[in-house]
């Protein structure tokens, strides 16, 4: 990249994203703000150690992550939940795959976007211990790929694997939790 | 439920993340053409997927902006090589 303000014009791109990580991570806007703003400022910082033609938005998640993980978890007093229940495959399908035939004359994907709220999905993925909620939100909501989230998490790929299949499920479960409410499941 | 079955959704996740050899991906896509139940759960678990892409976004207060612009311009009249502000 051309230079230091280059970069951070390309690395601006990427606020939306980090910041809707910053409050799923943070659980909180004011702590996710400051998590994102320090994250620009160690960026802008670290600029010389980018490697141009690499990934600048995975090299921005690793930032965040670090900073988070470094900077306000160490401050929680609780130690978090750090597993979650296994549930059986297509959790969530079986007991909602159905909803989907019994209206005629709307696609599928309609059907399942209209299931659930912007808060209660955001509630269920905020709900899930951290470790299985960033993978999930490396991958599900940003599309990141195993080796990416492996180095930005520092884990290896094979953990990412397993946490995203049971932070997948533990996920699911939690929207569960939401369609009962609203009656849509017995 | 079939053993293809079954093998198709222990691959569901790797299948939707892209993750799989073109070999095994061209085995469940096969397997999906003919099986109508696996190829609605396989829809299914997508259609979730973009869901969740879609609803976990959230607009980035302007203030915020604002504080990382100045922070950013604070720091590069401080690291100006040269020195000077």
């Amino acid at each position: 990249m051309a230079d230091r303000a280059a970069f951070a014009e390309a690395a601006m791109e990427h606020m939306p994203s980090l910041y809707s990580a910053a409050l799923r991570m943070t659980r909180n806007p004011s702590d996710a703000e400051d998590l994102v703003q320090e994250t620009y400022l160690k960026a802008y910082r670290a600029y010389d150690s980018f490697q141009e033609g690499t990934n600048l938005k995975a090299w921005l998640y690793k930032i965040l992550t670090n900073t988070f993980i470094n900077s306000y978890r160490a401050r929680k007093r609780r130690p978090e939940q750090s597993d979650v229940d296994d549930v059986e495959d297509l959790y969530l399908f079986r007991r909602l795959g159905g909803l989907e035939a019994s209206t005629v004359g709307r696609s599928a994907e309609d059907q399942v976007m209209d299931l659930f709220t912007d808060s209660e999905v955001k509630e269920a993925l905020e709900s899930l211990p951290e470790s299985f909620r960033m993978a999930v939100l490396l991958a599900d909501v940003e599309g990141f790929s195993y080796k990416e989230i492996a180095e930005i998490m520092d884990v290896p790929i094979g953990t990412v694997m397993s946490r995203l299949h049971r932070g997948r499920k533990a996920l699911q479960r939690a929207l569960l939790e939401f369609g009962r409410e609203r009656g849509l499941v017995g | 439920m079939g053993d293809d079955c079954s093998e198709a959704i222990h691959r569901l996740y790797h299948f939707l993340d892209g993750e799989l050899t073109p070999q095994r991906r061209t085995e469940i896509q096969a397997h999906l053409d003919d099986c109508g139940p696996c190829l609605q759960a396989f829809d299914f678990e997508a259609e979730v997927r973009l869901m969740i892409a879609t609803k976990c976004r959230d607009e980035v207060p302007d203030t915020l902006r604002i504080r990382i612009a100045q922070a950013i311009r604070h720091e590069e009249i401080h690291f100006r090589p040269d020195g000077t502000a």
